[in-house]
Protein backbone atom coordinates (compact mmCIF):
# COMPACT_ATOMS: atom_id res chain seq x y z
CA UNK A 1 0.00 0.00 0.00
CA UNK A 2 1.44 3.36 -0.92
CA UNK A 3 0.29 6.95 -0.90
CA UNK A 4 0.01 9.60 -3.60
CA UNK A 5 3.73 10.29 -3.74
CA UNK A 6 4.90 6.74 -3.28
CA UNK A 7 5.51 6.82 0.49
CA UNK A 8 4.50 3.55 2.01
CA UNK A 9 1.32 3.58 4.04
CA UNK A 10 1.29 1.54 7.20
CA UNK A 11 -2.28 2.12 8.26
CA UNK A 12 -3.99 3.95 5.44
CA UNK A 13 -5.93 6.44 7.54
CA UNK A 14 -6.89 9.67 5.82
CA UNK A 15 -4.54 11.53 8.15
CA UNK A 16 -1.62 9.32 7.21
CA UNK A 17 -2.41 9.50 3.51
CA UNK A 18 -2.69 13.29 3.49
CA UNK A 19 0.53 13.76 5.44
CA UNK A 20 2.45 11.32 3.29
CA UNK A 21 1.08 12.94 0.13
CA UNK A 22 2.57 16.23 1.35
CA UNK A 23 -0.66 18.10 2.04
CA UNK A 24 -0.65 20.75 4.76
CA UNK A 25 -2.98 19.01 7.18
CA UNK A 26 -5.58 20.56 9.45
CA UNK A 27 -6.87 18.66 12.46
CA UNK A 28 -9.46 19.78 14.96
CA UNK A 29 -10.55 18.77 18.38
CA UNK A 30 -13.87 17.76 19.84
CA UNK A 31 -14.48 17.69 23.57
CA UNK A 32 -17.13 15.07 24.46
CA UNK A 33 -19.97 16.20 26.73
CA UNK A 34 -20.24 15.63 30.45
CA UNK A 35 -23.41 13.71 29.75
CA UNK A 36 -24.69 10.85 27.63
CA UNK A 37 -26.14 13.28 25.10
CA UNK A 38 -25.42 12.19 21.56
CA UNK A 39 -26.79 15.35 19.99
CA UNK A 40 -23.90 17.39 21.43
CA UNK A 41 -21.49 15.31 19.37
CA UNK A 42 -23.58 15.74 16.25
CA UNK A 43 -23.71 19.51 16.69
CA UNK A 44 -19.99 19.92 17.30
CA UNK A 45 -19.20 17.57 14.45
CA UNK A 46 -21.24 19.74 12.11
CA UNK A 47 -18.83 22.65 12.69
CA UNK A 48 -15.78 20.53 11.97
CA UNK A 49 -16.96 18.49 9.01
CA UNK A 50 -15.26 19.48 5.73
CA UNK A 51 -13.12 22.18 7.39
CA UNK A 52 -10.63 19.85 9.08
CA UNK A 53 -9.14 16.56 7.88
CA UNK A 54 -9.44 14.64 11.15
CA UNK A 55 -10.74 15.33 14.62
CA UNK A 56 -9.16 14.56 17.99
CA UNK A 57 -11.50 13.13 20.58
CA UNK A 58 -10.20 14.03 24.00
CA UNK A 59 -9.99 11.38 26.71
CA UNK A 60 -11.58 12.95 29.81
CA UNK A 61 -9.51 16.09 29.33
CA UNK A 62 -8.44 18.00 32.43
CA UNK A 63 -9.51 14.88 34.33
CA UNK A 64 -13.19 15.78 34.12
CA UNK A 65 -15.55 12.86 33.46
CA UNK A 66 -16.89 12.96 29.92
CA UNK A 67 -18.31 10.59 27.36
CA UNK A 68 -15.57 8.10 26.45
CA UNK A 69 -13.38 8.87 23.50
CA UNK A 70 -13.89 5.47 21.86
CA UNK A 71 -17.66 5.84 21.73
CA UNK A 72 -17.39 9.36 20.33
CA UNK A 73 -14.79 8.22 17.81
CA UNK A 74 -17.24 5.61 16.54
CA UNK A 75 -20.00 8.24 16.29
CA UNK A 76 -17.71 10.44 14.20
CA UNK A 77 -16.90 7.55 11.88
CA UNK A 78 -20.64 7.06 11.39
CA UNK A 79 -20.93 10.78 10.63
CA UNK A 80 -18.20 10.50 8.00
CA UNK A 81 -15.49 12.27 9.99
CA UNK A 82 -12.11 10.68 10.67
CA UNK A 83 -11.33 10.52 14.39
CA UNK A 84 -8.00 10.71 16.17
CA UNK A 85 -8.75 8.90 19.38
CA UNK A 86 -6.89 10.18 22.41
CA UNK A 87 -5.70 7.68 24.97
CA UNK A 88 -4.24 8.60 28.32
CA UNK A 89 -2.42 6.59 30.97
CA UNK A 90 -4.17 8.22 33.92
CA UNK A 91 -7.22 5.98 34.13
CA UNK A 92 -6.17 2.69 32.58
CA UNK A 93 -3.39 0.20 33.09
CA UNK A 94 -1.75 -1.69 30.24
CA UNK A 95 -4.46 -4.36 30.31
CA UNK A 96 -7.32 -1.89 29.92
CA UNK A 97 -5.50 0.17 27.29
CA UNK A 98 -4.71 -2.82 25.09
CA UNK A 99 -8.25 -4.06 25.43
CA UNK A 100 -9.56 -0.65 24.36
CA UNK A 101 -7.16 -0.61 21.43
CA UNK A 102 -8.47 -3.94 20.16
CA UNK A 103 -12.01 -2.63 20.43
CA UNK A 104 -11.25 0.74 18.87
CA UNK A 105 -9.59 -0.86 15.86
CA UNK A 106 -12.50 -3.23 15.41
CA UNK A 107 -14.82 -0.19 15.42
CA UNK A 108 -12.80 1.44 12.64
CA UNK A 109 -10.56 3.84 14.53
CA UNK A 110 -7.21 4.24 12.77
CA UNK A 111 -5.44 7.19 14.45
CA UNK A 112 -4.37 7.22 18.07
CA UNK A 113 -2.89 10.04 20.11
CA UNK A 114 -0.89 8.69 23.04
CA UNK A 115 -0.80 10.90 26.13
CA UNK A 116 0.14 10.68 29.77
CA UNK A 117 -3.04 12.52 30.79
CA UNK A 118 -3.80 15.51 32.99
CA UNK A 119 -3.44 14.89 36.70
CA UNK A 120 -6.72 14.12 38.45
CA UNK A 121 -6.20 17.00 40.87
CA UNK A 122 -7.21 19.37 38.03
CA UNK A 123 -10.50 17.65 37.44
CA UNK A 124 -13.81 17.04 39.17
CA UNK A 125 -12.72 13.90 41.01
CA UNK A 126 -9.53 14.97 42.78
CA UNK A 127 -9.94 12.08 45.25
CA UNK A 128 -9.60 9.50 42.47
CA UNK A 129 -6.71 7.06 42.37
CA UNK A 130 -4.56 7.51 39.29
CA UNK A 131 -2.99 4.67 37.35
CA UNK A 132 0.09 5.75 35.36
CA UNK A 133 1.13 2.16 34.80
CA UNK A 134 2.67 3.45 31.56
CA UNK A 135 3.69 6.93 30.48
CA UNK A 136 3.13 8.50 27.07
CA UNK A 137 6.41 7.15 25.75
CA UNK A 138 5.98 3.56 26.92
CA UNK A 139 2.39 3.75 25.64
CA UNK A 140 3.68 4.72 22.20
CA UNK A 141 6.12 1.81 22.38
CA UNK A 142 3.33 -0.60 23.23
CA UNK A 143 1.00 0.58 20.46
CA UNK A 144 3.81 0.31 17.95
CA UNK A 145 4.75 -3.18 19.13
CA UNK A 146 1.14 -4.34 18.86
CA UNK A 147 1.03 -3.08 15.30
CA UNK A 148 4.45 -3.91 13.90
CA UNK A 149 5.47 -6.96 15.92
CA UNK A 150 1.90 -8.24 16.44
CA UNK A 151 2.68 -8.66 20.11
CA UNK A 152 0.96 -7.62 23.29
CA UNK A 153 2.99 -5.60 25.76
CA UNK A 154 3.85 -8.80 27.66
CA UNK A 155 5.41 -10.23 24.51
CA UNK A 156 2.64 -12.70 23.69
CA UNK A 157 1.72 -12.94 20.05
CA UNK A 158 -1.55 -11.40 18.89
CA UNK A 159 -3.23 -14.26 17.08
CA UNK A 160 -5.51 -12.84 14.44
CA UNK A 161 -5.98 -9.20 13.49
CA UNK A 162 -3.60 -6.83 15.22
CA UNK A 163 -4.73 -3.27 15.99
CA UNK A 164 -3.10 -0.95 13.45
CA UNK A 165 -2.98 2.71 14.37
CA UNK A 166 -1.23 5.72 12.90
CA UNK A 167 0.54 6.74 16.09
CA UNK A 168 0.55 10.25 17.46
CA UNK A 169 1.94 11.99 20.49
CA UNK A 170 2.10 15.43 22.03
CA UNK A 171 4.96 17.84 22.56
CA UNK A 172 5.13 21.02 24.56
CA UNK A 173 7.90 23.18 23.13
CA UNK A 174 7.39 25.73 25.92
CA UNK A 175 7.76 23.51 28.95
CA UNK A 176 10.99 23.29 30.88
CA UNK A 177 13.77 22.48 30.47
CA UNK A 178 13.48 24.05 27.01
CA UNK A 179 16.79 22.65 25.80
CA UNK A 180 15.65 19.09 26.59
CA UNK A 181 12.32 19.34 24.73
CA UNK A 182 13.68 18.38 21.29
CA UNK A 183 15.48 15.42 22.85
CA UNK A 184 12.29 14.29 24.55
CA UNK A 185 10.56 14.49 21.18
CA UNK A 186 13.44 12.33 19.92
CA UNK A 187 12.58 9.76 22.57
CA UNK A 188 9.00 9.66 21.31
CA UNK A 189 10.30 9.13 17.79
CA UNK A 190 12.54 6.35 19.05
CA UNK A 191 9.53 4.80 20.76
CA UNK A 192 7.66 4.83 17.46
CA UNK A 193 5.57 7.97 17.21
CA UNK A 194 4.65 9.04 13.66
CA UNK A 195 2.96 12.39 14.14
CA UNK A 196 3.05 15.03 16.84
CA UNK A 197 0.50 17.63 17.84
CA UNK A 198 2.05 20.41 19.88
CA UNK A 199 0.80 22.42 22.82
CA UNK A 200 -0.90 25.72 21.88
CA UNK A 201 1.58 28.03 20.21
CA UNK A 202 1.46 31.78 20.71
CA UNK A 203 5.19 32.43 20.99
CA UNK A 204 6.06 31.71 17.36
CA UNK A 205 9.78 32.68 17.55
CA UNK A 206 10.32 30.26 20.42
CA UNK A 207 8.48 27.53 18.52
CA UNK A 208 10.65 28.28 15.47
CA UNK A 209 13.74 27.76 17.60
CA UNK A 210 12.30 24.48 18.90
CA UNK A 211 11.70 23.30 15.34
CA UNK A 212 15.20 24.29 14.31
CA UNK A 213 16.65 22.21 17.12
CA UNK A 214 14.43 19.27 16.17
CA UNK A 215 15.75 19.65 12.63
CA UNK A 216 19.33 19.66 13.90
CA UNK A 217 18.63 16.34 15.63
CA UNK A 218 17.35 14.91 12.36
CA UNK A 219 13.85 14.41 13.75
CA UNK A 220 11.85 16.27 11.13
CA UNK A 221 12.32 13.57 8.50
CA UNK A 222 11.01 10.99 10.91
CA UNK A 223 7.89 12.57 12.31
CA UNK A 224 5.12 14.87 11.09
CA UNK A 225 4.71 17.94 13.29
CA UNK A 226 1.29 19.53 13.53
CA UNK A 227 1.57 22.90 15.23
CA UNK A 228 -1.05 23.38 17.92
CA UNK A 229 -3.06 26.58 17.62
CA UNK A 230 -6.26 27.90 19.08
CA UNK A 231 -8.36 31.04 19.33
CA UNK A 232 -8.31 33.21 22.44
CA UNK A 233 -11.89 33.89 23.48
CA UNK A 234 -11.52 37.00 25.62
CA UNK A 235 -9.06 39.28 27.35
CA UNK A 236 -9.59 37.35 30.58
CA UNK A 237 -8.82 34.09 28.78
CA UNK A 238 -5.61 35.57 27.35
CA UNK A 239 -4.48 36.72 30.77
CA UNK A 240 -5.43 33.41 32.33
CA UNK A 241 -3.46 31.43 29.75
CA UNK A 242 -0.49 33.75 30.13
CA UNK A 243 -0.30 33.50 33.89
CA UNK A 244 -2.11 30.42 35.13
CA UNK A 245 -1.70 27.61 32.62
CA UNK A 246 1.55 25.72 33.15
CA UNK A 247 3.53 25.23 29.98
CA UNK A 248 1.73 28.03 28.12
CA UNK A 249 3.61 30.99 26.73
CA UNK A 250 1.39 33.91 25.61
CA UNK A 251 3.37 37.02 24.56
CA UNK A 252 2.17 40.41 25.84
CA UNK A 253 1.49 41.50 22.27
CA UNK A 254 -1.60 39.26 22.08
CA UNK A 255 -2.90 40.33 25.46
CA UNK A 256 -2.60 43.94 24.30
CA UNK A 257 -4.43 43.16 21.07
CA UNK A 258 -7.28 41.56 22.99
CA UNK A 259 -7.44 44.62 25.23
CA UNK A 260 -7.41 47.01 22.27
CA UNK A 261 -10.12 45.05 20.47
CA UNK A 262 -12.75 46.37 22.91
CA UNK A 263 -11.24 49.78 23.63
CA UNK A 264 -13.95 51.75 21.88
CA UNK A 265 -16.83 49.57 23.09
CA UNK A 266 -18.57 50.61 26.34
CA UNK A 267 -18.23 48.22 29.30
CA UNK A 268 -21.97 47.62 29.49
CA UNK A 269 -22.29 46.47 25.89
CA UNK A 270 -21.27 42.97 26.81
CA UNK A 271 -22.47 41.39 23.58
CA UNK A 272 -20.47 43.76 21.37
CA UNK A 273 -17.38 43.28 23.53
CA UNK A 274 -17.70 39.51 23.36
CA UNK A 275 -18.07 39.58 19.61
CA UNK A 276 -15.09 41.92 19.22
CA UNK A 277 -12.93 39.63 21.34
CA UNK A 278 -14.03 36.59 19.40
CA UNK A 279 -13.26 38.31 16.09
CA UNK A 280 -9.78 39.31 17.31
CA UNK A 281 -9.11 35.87 18.81
CA UNK A 282 -9.99 34.17 15.53
CA UNK A 283 -7.88 36.66 13.59
CA UNK A 284 -4.85 36.10 15.80
CA UNK A 285 -5.26 32.35 15.44
CA UNK A 286 -5.40 32.56 11.65
CA UNK A 287 -2.29 34.77 11.64
CA UNK A 288 -0.39 32.32 13.82
CA UNK A 289 -1.36 29.51 11.45
CA UNK A 290 0.10 31.48 8.54
CA UNK A 291 3.29 32.11 10.52
CA UNK A 292 3.85 28.52 11.63
CA UNK A 293 3.11 27.32 8.12
CA UNK A 294 6.30 29.04 6.98
CA UNK A 295 8.45 27.15 9.49
CA UNK A 296 10.35 24.24 7.90
CA UNK A 297 9.10 20.90 9.14
CA UNK A 298 5.60 22.00 10.07
CA UNK A 299 3.34 19.51 8.32
CA UNK A 300 0.05 20.98 9.43
CA UNK A 301 -1.87 22.59 12.23
CA UNK A 302 -3.93 21.19 15.03
CA UNK A 303 -6.69 23.62 15.99
CA UNK A 304 -7.74 23.32 19.61
CA UNK A 305 -10.98 25.15 20.06
CA UNK A 306 -12.58 23.05 22.74
CA UNK A 307 -16.03 24.27 23.80
CA UNK A 308 -15.79 26.75 20.92
CA UNK A 309 -15.84 24.36 17.99
CA UNK A 310 -18.00 26.82 16.04
CA UNK A 311 -14.97 29.11 15.58
CA UNK A 312 -13.06 26.54 13.55
CA UNK A 313 -14.62 27.10 10.09
CA UNK A 314 -13.84 30.83 10.27
CA UNK A 315 -10.26 30.19 11.45
CA UNK A 316 -9.57 27.73 8.63
CA UNK A 317 -11.18 30.10 6.11
CA UNK A 318 -9.14 33.11 7.27
CA UNK A 319 -5.96 31.07 7.28
CA UNK A 320 -6.58 30.30 3.61
CA UNK A 321 -6.79 26.56 4.15
CA UNK A 322 -10.11 25.88 2.43
CA UNK A 323 -11.20 23.80 0.66
CA UNK A 324 -9.68 20.75 2.30
CA UNK A 325 -8.15 18.17 -0.03
CA UNK A 326 -10.25 15.19 -1.03
CA UNK A 327 -8.84 11.72 -1.26
CA UNK A 328 -9.84 9.09 -3.75
CA UNK A 329 -11.55 6.25 -1.97
CA UNK B 1 12.13 6.91 57.89
CA UNK B 2 8.38 6.51 58.14
CA UNK B 3 6.70 9.88 58.42
CA UNK B 4 3.35 10.18 60.16
CA UNK B 5 0.98 12.91 61.25
CA UNK B 6 -1.17 12.97 64.38
CA UNK B 7 -4.85 12.42 63.74
CA UNK B 8 -7.20 15.20 64.91
CA UNK B 9 -8.22 14.85 68.57
CA UNK B 10 -11.88 14.78 67.59
CA UNK B 11 -11.37 11.67 65.49
CA UNK B 12 -9.38 9.84 68.16
CA UNK B 13 -11.87 10.83 70.86
CA UNK B 14 -14.66 9.38 68.76
CA UNK B 15 -12.83 6.06 68.27
CA UNK B 16 -12.42 5.44 72.00
CA UNK B 17 -15.67 7.07 73.16
CA UNK B 18 -17.17 3.83 74.43
CA UNK B 19 -14.12 2.61 76.36
CA UNK B 20 -13.48 3.30 80.05
CA UNK B 21 -9.79 2.73 80.39
CA UNK B 22 -7.57 3.61 77.45
CA UNK B 23 -3.83 3.22 76.89
CA UNK B 24 -2.09 5.71 74.61
CA UNK B 25 0.93 3.82 73.39
CA UNK B 26 3.78 5.78 71.86
CA UNK B 27 6.50 4.39 69.61
CA UNK B 28 10.07 5.49 70.10
CA UNK B 29 11.44 5.17 66.58
CA UNK B 30 10.33 6.80 63.30
CA UNK B 31 7.23 8.56 64.61
CA UNK B 32 9.28 9.96 67.50
CA UNK B 33 11.83 11.43 65.12
CA UNK B 34 9.08 13.07 63.06
CA UNK B 35 7.34 14.34 66.22
CA UNK B 36 4.06 12.54 65.52
CA UNK B 37 3.83 9.64 67.96
CA UNK B 38 6.87 9.37 70.23
CA UNK B 39 6.92 9.56 74.01
CA UNK B 40 6.27 13.29 74.12
CA UNK B 41 3.43 13.17 71.63
CA UNK B 42 1.83 10.17 73.37
CA UNK B 43 1.85 12.09 76.65
CA UNK B 44 0.38 15.12 75.00
CA UNK B 45 -2.38 13.10 73.33
CA UNK B 46 -3.20 11.35 76.61
CA UNK B 47 -3.58 14.64 78.43
CA UNK B 48 -5.66 16.13 75.59
CA UNK B 49 -7.95 13.11 75.74
CA UNK B 50 -8.23 13.35 79.51
CA UNK B 51 -9.22 17.00 79.35
CA UNK B 52 -11.69 16.49 76.54
CA UNK B 53 -13.34 13.58 78.31
CA UNK B 54 -13.42 15.39 81.60
CA UNK B 55 -15.34 18.23 79.99
CA UNK B 56 -17.85 15.70 78.72
CA UNK B 57 -18.12 14.06 82.13
CA UNK B 58 -16.62 10.80 80.89
CA UNK B 59 -14.01 8.47 82.36
CA UNK B 60 -10.58 10.02 82.47
CA UNK B 61 -8.69 6.77 82.93
CA UNK B 62 -6.23 7.46 80.15
CA UNK B 63 -2.77 6.10 80.75
CA UNK B 64 0.27 6.51 78.56
CA UNK B 65 3.32 4.44 77.86
CA UNK B 66 5.93 4.30 75.11
CA UNK B 67 7.97 1.39 73.81
CA UNK B 68 10.99 1.55 71.57
CA UNK B 69 9.28 -0.06 68.57
CA UNK B 70 5.81 -1.40 67.94
CA UNK B 71 6.98 -3.22 64.83
CA UNK B 72 9.00 -5.88 66.64
CA UNK B 73 7.66 -8.59 68.94
CA UNK B 74 10.55 -8.24 71.35
CA UNK B 75 9.39 -4.73 72.28
CA UNK B 76 5.67 -5.52 72.18
CA UNK B 77 5.66 -8.68 74.29
CA UNK B 78 6.91 -7.11 77.54
CA UNK B 79 3.82 -4.83 77.80
CA UNK B 80 1.36 -7.72 77.76
CA UNK B 81 0.11 -7.04 81.29
CA UNK B 82 -0.23 -3.33 80.72
CA UNK B 83 -2.36 -3.95 77.65
CA UNK B 84 -4.44 -6.52 79.53
CA UNK B 85 -5.28 -3.87 82.13
CA UNK B 86 -7.00 -1.49 79.71
CA UNK B 87 -10.14 -1.64 77.55
CA UNK B 88 -8.58 -0.22 74.39
CA UNK B 89 -5.30 1.07 73.01
CA UNK B 90 -4.59 4.12 70.90
CA UNK B 91 -1.30 3.39 69.17
CA UNK B 92 0.60 6.39 67.90
CA UNK B 93 2.95 4.14 65.94
CA UNK B 94 2.79 3.93 62.15
CA UNK B 95 0.37 1.51 60.52
CA UNK B 96 2.91 -1.27 60.97
CA UNK B 97 2.97 -0.77 64.73
CA UNK B 98 -0.82 -0.59 64.99
CA UNK B 99 -1.05 -3.89 63.13
CA UNK B 100 1.73 -5.45 65.19
CA UNK B 101 -0.24 -4.62 68.31
CA UNK B 102 -3.51 -5.89 66.85
CA UNK B 103 -1.87 -9.14 65.83
CA UNK B 104 -0.36 -9.71 69.28
CA UNK B 105 -3.41 -8.70 71.29
CA UNK B 106 -6.22 -10.46 69.47
CA UNK B 107 -9.05 -9.51 71.81
CA UNK B 108 -8.03 -5.90 72.43
CA UNK B 109 -9.28 -3.03 70.26
CA UNK B 110 -6.26 -1.13 68.88
CA UNK B 111 -6.89 2.29 67.28
CA UNK B 112 -4.55 4.39 65.13
CA UNK B 113 -3.55 7.72 66.63
CA UNK B 114 -1.63 8.90 63.59
CA UNK B 115 -1.97 8.83 59.82
CA UNK B 116 1.02 7.05 58.35
CA UNK B 117 1.88 9.38 55.54
CA UNK B 118 5.01 8.44 53.60
CA UNK B 119 8.63 7.31 53.55
CA UNK B 120 10.69 10.42 53.66
CA UNK B 121 12.98 12.71 55.57
CA UNK B 122 13.00 16.07 57.27
CA UNK B 123 14.64 18.29 54.66
CA UNK B 124 14.74 21.15 57.14
CA UNK B 125 13.31 21.63 60.62
CA UNK B 126 9.55 21.26 60.40
CA UNK B 127 9.50 20.14 56.76
CA UNK B 128 9.09 16.47 55.93
CA UNK B 129 9.15 15.31 52.34
CA UNK B 130 8.46 12.00 50.64
CA UNK B 131 11.41 10.25 49.01
CA UNK B 132 10.56 6.60 48.38
CA UNK B 133 7.49 4.52 47.53
CA UNK B 134 9.10 1.15 48.21
CA UNK B 135 8.30 0.01 44.65
CA UNK B 136 10.62 -2.94 45.07
CA UNK B 137 12.74 -2.32 41.99
CA UNK B 138 15.06 0.60 42.59
CA UNK B 139 16.04 2.67 39.55
CA UNK B 140 17.94 5.42 41.35
CA UNK B 141 21.07 4.33 39.49
CA UNK B 142 19.45 5.53 36.26
CA UNK B 143 17.97 8.75 37.54
CA UNK B 144 20.81 10.45 39.33
CA UNK B 145 19.69 9.40 42.79
CA UNK B 146 16.29 11.13 42.49
CA UNK B 147 13.21 8.94 42.44
CA UNK B 148 10.58 9.67 39.77
CA UNK B 149 8.26 7.01 41.17
CA UNK B 150 7.89 8.81 44.48
CA UNK B 151 8.58 12.36 43.44
CA UNK B 152 6.78 12.78 40.09
CA UNK B 153 3.01 13.23 40.48
CA UNK B 154 2.49 10.75 37.64
CA UNK B 155 5.44 8.47 38.42
CA UNK B 156 6.70 9.05 34.88
CA UNK B 157 9.57 6.93 33.64
CA UNK B 158 10.33 9.30 30.78
CA UNK B 159 9.77 12.82 32.01
CA UNK B 160 9.61 15.71 32.33
CA UNK B 161 6.07 16.07 31.04
CA UNK B 162 4.67 19.24 29.48
CA UNK B 163 3.59 20.54 32.86
CA UNK B 164 7.10 21.26 34.10
CA UNK B 165 7.55 24.99 34.41
CA UNK B 166 10.31 26.99 36.08
CA UNK B 167 11.45 23.82 37.80
CA UNK B 168 8.08 23.24 39.41
CA UNK B 169 5.36 20.64 38.99
CA UNK B 170 2.04 21.77 37.51
CA UNK B 171 0.18 19.73 40.11
CA UNK B 172 1.58 21.88 42.91
CA UNK B 173 3.68 24.98 42.25
CA UNK B 174 5.48 24.39 45.56
CA UNK B 175 6.71 20.97 44.45
CA UNK B 176 9.92 20.75 42.48
CA UNK B 177 9.53 18.85 39.21
CA UNK B 178 11.28 15.53 39.87
CA UNK B 179 12.40 15.26 36.27
CA UNK B 180 13.84 18.77 36.29
CA UNK B 181 15.82 17.71 39.39
CA UNK B 182 16.94 14.56 37.58
CA UNK B 183 17.89 16.62 34.54
CA UNK B 184 19.92 19.08 36.62
CA UNK B 185 21.65 16.36 38.59
CA UNK B 186 22.58 14.25 35.57
CA UNK B 187 23.76 17.42 33.90
CA UNK B 188 26.11 18.10 36.84
CA UNK B 189 27.31 14.50 36.77
CA UNK B 190 27.96 14.77 33.03
CA UNK B 191 25.49 11.93 32.40
CA UNK B 192 22.71 13.67 30.48
CA UNK B 193 22.95 11.04 27.76
CA UNK B 194 21.17 8.69 30.17
CA UNK B 195 18.00 10.62 29.44
CA UNK B 196 18.16 9.86 25.73
CA UNK B 197 17.26 6.21 26.20
CA UNK B 198 13.62 5.26 26.44
CA UNK B 199 13.04 3.81 29.87
CA UNK B 200 10.84 0.74 29.38
CA UNK B 201 7.45 0.22 31.02
CA UNK B 202 8.06 -0.37 34.69
CA UNK B 203 7.51 -3.76 36.27
CA UNK B 204 5.05 -2.96 39.04
CA UNK B 205 4.75 -6.54 40.25
CA UNK B 206 7.42 -5.85 42.86
CA UNK B 207 5.39 -2.90 44.09
CA UNK B 208 2.16 -2.96 46.08
CA UNK B 209 0.46 -4.06 42.86
CA UNK B 210 1.86 -7.57 43.17
CA UNK B 211 -0.01 -8.21 46.41
CA UNK B 212 1.32 -8.49 49.95
CA UNK B 213 5.09 -8.44 49.79
CA UNK B 214 7.26 -10.78 51.77
CA UNK B 215 10.96 -11.51 51.97
CA UNK B 216 12.22 -14.90 53.15
CA UNK B 217 15.85 -15.04 54.27
CA UNK B 218 16.79 -18.64 54.99
CA UNK B 219 20.11 -17.52 56.45
CA UNK B 220 18.29 -15.62 59.18
CA UNK B 221 15.75 -18.28 60.09
CA UNK B 222 16.02 -19.99 63.46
Amino acid sequence: MSGDNGKELVVGSKLERLLKAGHFVVTGELGPPQSADRSVIEKKASYLRDVVDAVNITDNQTAVVRMCSMAVAKMLIDLGIEPIMQMTCRDRNRIAIQSDLLGAYALGVRNLLCLTGDHQSFGNHPQAKNVHDLDSITLIQMVRQMRDAKKFQCGEEIKGQEPRFFIGGAANPFADPFEFRPYRLGKKVKAGVEFIQTQLIFNVPKFREFMKRCGDLGLLDKVYILAGVGPIKSLAAARYMATSVPGMDVPQEYIDRMANAVKSIPQEDKKARREAWEREGIKICAEIIQQVREIPGVAGVHIMSIEWESAVPEIVQQAGLLPRPKLDA
Amino acid sequence: MIIAQRKPLEEIKEMVASYEKVLVLGCGTCVAVCFAGGEKEAKLLASELRMARQMEGKSTQIIEHTIQRQCEWEFIDPIKELVASVDAVVSTACGIGVQGMAERFEDKPIFPGVNTTFLGMPVQPGEFVERCQACGDCILDLTGGICPVARCAKSLMNGPCGGSQNGKCEVNPETPCAWQLIYDRLSKLGQLERLLDVMPAKNWSTSRDGGLRKIIREDLKL
